[in-house]
């Protein structure tokens, strides 16, 4: 390793924040102005960002927590939580995987991940900057020479302000909703992408290679920017169940799209659900928005397999005339697992047009809901849309719903909607074990047809473990 | 090799086997007929495993193996195959898929490798022509949209790539046409041999003009009332079962 890499690694490390003061670093449970202040300053952030924090703080204060959602969980008292904490210290972490929770071990090789990345993953104190900084930084040169900037949003703040001052909170606002503006006052890192004119973004980009990326903390920000005609495909999240301790995780995802470009983003979304009981799951609540100028394209693709409850929606404007936006989704629930998901298709211009296809699939106790809005507004003339929603019942204890919302206020608007729910059957299992498969390969088989239409659209490697991921999280639903 | 002897059985808490008892060796074509309701479709639900149909009384021994004790998936890796009467369709799941499934499910119970793709297509693609159905319901969901005489089939193609020790034919021939009942003929006949052996559940005389059974038996009210050689098809063709109802009565 050159010494211009070790550098690179040891400034790496300042930046992801090992080496602050750590005794100090920790701020105790509760909400306040000083905390914002606080907060700020930690990440030396400037005085605009600041203001634009605390303008968040006010709206929230003013709000309450939705209750619409058709999920029940044991109140959230945000009192009680710390909004700013150091990532642990590499003394603090688990010396090896043989102080890793054995069940966590068993899921990774079930998995498949190599003996390396489950350490990572499971937050061992394994030295992985000094493994990856090659990696990473023919990744960063390769993205530099195409002008394509990404990076983290501390960094983004730091090193493009005016692209961040410009467009954050430009899709959601601070005032969208309740966790949207708690995420807006006290977020603590994420990602940020700029893709320059007419730039095809040369790789898939995927938080994996961004190494500070475990410890971005339960307040996510994301911003990207597709600038004209570029393209874009971003990968979140990794099949592999991530350790986190922090049980409340309010994300905020804004896609801007300009004339011509095309985002995709693509989900796997697997954190803890909790045990069989649902006890100690995370609570995802999570705002994804994309905005869409003249011709552009937005495509979210996700796999929702994990967290005890999930409240997400990623949703697309489709401002400029011609936009297109599609959702893929496949939630799966098992056990104790309660998901109120779907996405919002708001058509604002001429001819846009949105697909959504949606897979639910409920097993165990677990509760599965679709909700979805189409709107067509006044001068979305030519304007369609084409919804698919499926839902499949595993055993005879679990529940799905689906609440569509349909608002069409331009008589030339055309909206389809198709729904079915169907159960896997006693004689399609009877087929399968007579033909020699055990329930539990039956079981994945029959679900991985079922979610097919969607996995098509996840990049082919995320596809390959998301059928794996299934299957994984599916144990124990059957006999 | 399968020796059942006075099976009771029960669907839904109803007694449908009532001292059932016949002896399959190896290579041997056993037909089963028998009026509806007599109990020909449960007997190979019975031996295939099917929840919900439960053995009250006799024994059933495959292989030397008690068959009652064993779970369905663990019966058909012993080698009991049942085509069955109603096909079940898996949307969304291509043919292909299922096969592999079940073909790499049978292999790893005798300790094999699962058959890598290229060799699985080529054969999977022999047994679609052997049946005469075309290639392209491969890549089709399992049994999804396909005609009655498809299904069929299908099932045929499926215990061609299984290979099973015991195939059970639950009135395979119901419903196909004179051509498609001659494939499903040719196949079942290109599958026999000394060790192999197979148990046709019918109501028609019809498909024993195409394969010829070594032994004929007759259901009746959940009992074998009457056994022969392929003669006893031809006469109950032309007198009906009644006689034989008679005769036991």
């Amino acid at each position: 390793m050159s010494q211009e890499h070790i550098d690179q690694a040891i400034e790496r490390e300042y930046a992801a924040g090992f080496v602050t003061d750590i005794e100090s670093d920790t701020l105790p449970p509760g909400l306040n102005e000083d905390v914002i202040r606080f907060i700020s300053a930690k990440k030396e952030e400037p005085e605009w960002l600041l203001e634009w924090r605390l303008e968040a703080f006010r709206v929230w204060s003013e709000m309450t927590e939705p209750e619409w959602a058709h999920v029940e969980y044991p109140r959230v008292y945000f009192d009680q939580i710390s909004y700013y904490s150091q990532p642990k210290s590499m003394e603090d972490r688990p010396q090896s995987l043989d102080e890793v929770d054995p069940e966590l071990i068993a899921t990774y090789e079930k998995l498949g991940i190599p003996l390396h990345e489950q350490a990572v993953l499971a937050g061992v104190a394994v030295d992985v900057v000094f493994d990856s900084v090659s990696v990473t930084t023919t990744f960063r040169e390769k993205l530099a020479d195409a002008g394509v900037l990404f990076c983290s949003i501390s960094e983004a703040v730091k090193e493009y302000p005016d692209l961040v001052r410009k467009y954050l909170g430009s899709v959601v606002p601070r005032k969208d909703n309740f966790y949207a503006a708690l995420n807006s006052a006290v977020f603590s890192d994420g990602s940020f992408v700029y893709i320059p004119k007419g730039v095809r973004c040369p790789m898939e980009l995927s938080t994996y290679f961004r190494i500070n990326e475990a410890n971005t903390g339960q307040f996510e920000r994301t911003l990207i920017i597709a600038d004209e005609a570029s393209h874009v495909s971003y990968l979140e999240g990794c099949t592999a169940p991530m350790r986190d301790e922090n049980q409340l995780h309010a994300a905020v995802v804004e896609l801007v799209c300009l004339d011509d470009a095309e985002i995709k983003y693509s989900t796997v979304q697997n954190w803890y659900p909790g045990d069989a009981e649902g006890k100690g799951g995370i609570y995802n609540f999570v705002t994804k928005r994309g905005l869409a100028h003249r011709n552009a394209k937005i495509s979210w693709t996700q796999v929702e397999t994990g967290s005890a409850v999930t409240w997400k929606y990623p949703s697309c404007i489709l401002r400029g005339d011609n936009s297109v936006g599609e959702f893929y989704s496949v939630a799966l629930t098992n056990n104790m697992q309660q998901a109120d998901t779907g996405t919002k298709m708001i058509h604002l211009g001429k001819n846009t047009s949105s697909t959504i296809i949606s897979k639910g699939i409920s097993a165990g106790k677990s509760s599965n809901a679709y909700r979805g809005l189409v709107r067509m507004s006044p001068k979305a003339a030519g304007a369609r849309n084409y919804t698919q929603c499926d839902s499949l019942l595993i055993g005879d204890k679990c529940a799905a719903h689906t609440f569509p919302y349909i608002e069409s206020r331009n008589p030339s608007a055309v909206i389809e909607h198709e729904a079915t729910t169907s159960k896997v059957s006693d004689d399609q299992l009877y087929l399968c074990q007579q033909r020699g498969m055990d329930a539990e390969k039956a079981v994945s088989m029959i679900v991985n047809g079922f979610c097919k239409e969607v996995f098509k659209e996840l990049p082919m490697e995320f596809a390959v473990e998301a059928g794996k991921l299934l299957e994984v999280s599916l144990e124990g639903s059957v006999g | 090799m399968l020796k059942i002897d006075n099976l009771h059985a029960q669907v839904d808490g109803k007694d449908i086997l009532k001292g059932l008892s016949l002896e399959v060796k190896a290579g041997e074509v056993h037909a089963i007929m028998g009026p509806n309701g007599s109990g020909k479709s449960t007997l190979g639900h019975v031996l295939a495993g099917r929840p919900g149909y439960t053995a009250s009384a006799g024994t059933v021994s495959f292989m030397g193996q008690d068959v009652l004790q064993l779970e369905t998936e663990e019966r058909a890796h012993l080698g009991i195959f049942l085509a069955f009467q109603y096909p079940v369709e898996i949307p969304g799941v291509s043919n292909m898929e299922f096969l592999k499934a079940s073909v790499d499910a049978m292999r790893e119970h005798r300790s094999l490798e699962p058959l890598d793709t290229v060799s699985f297509m080529k054969q999977a693609r022999e047994a679609s022509k052997a049946v005469d159905l075309d290639p392209a319901f491969l890549k089709r969901g399992v049994n999804e949209g396909f005609s009655g005489g498809e299904k069929k089939r299908n099932e045929l193609m499926q215990m061609m790539l299984l290979e099973p020790t015991l195939g059970i034919l639950d009135e395979t021939d119901s419903g196909l046409d004179i051509d498609a009942l001659q494939v499903v003929a040719n196949g079942v006949n290109a599958m026999r041999s000394p060790e192999r052996s197979f148990i046709l559940v019918t109501h028609y005389q019809r498909l024993l003009d195409y394969i010829e059974p070594d032994f004929v038996h007759v259901l009746s009210d959940g009992r074998i009332v009457k056994s022969g050689d392929k003669s006893l098809a031809l006469e109950l063709e032309e007198k009906g079962y009644g006689w034989i109802e008679d005769e036991v009565a």
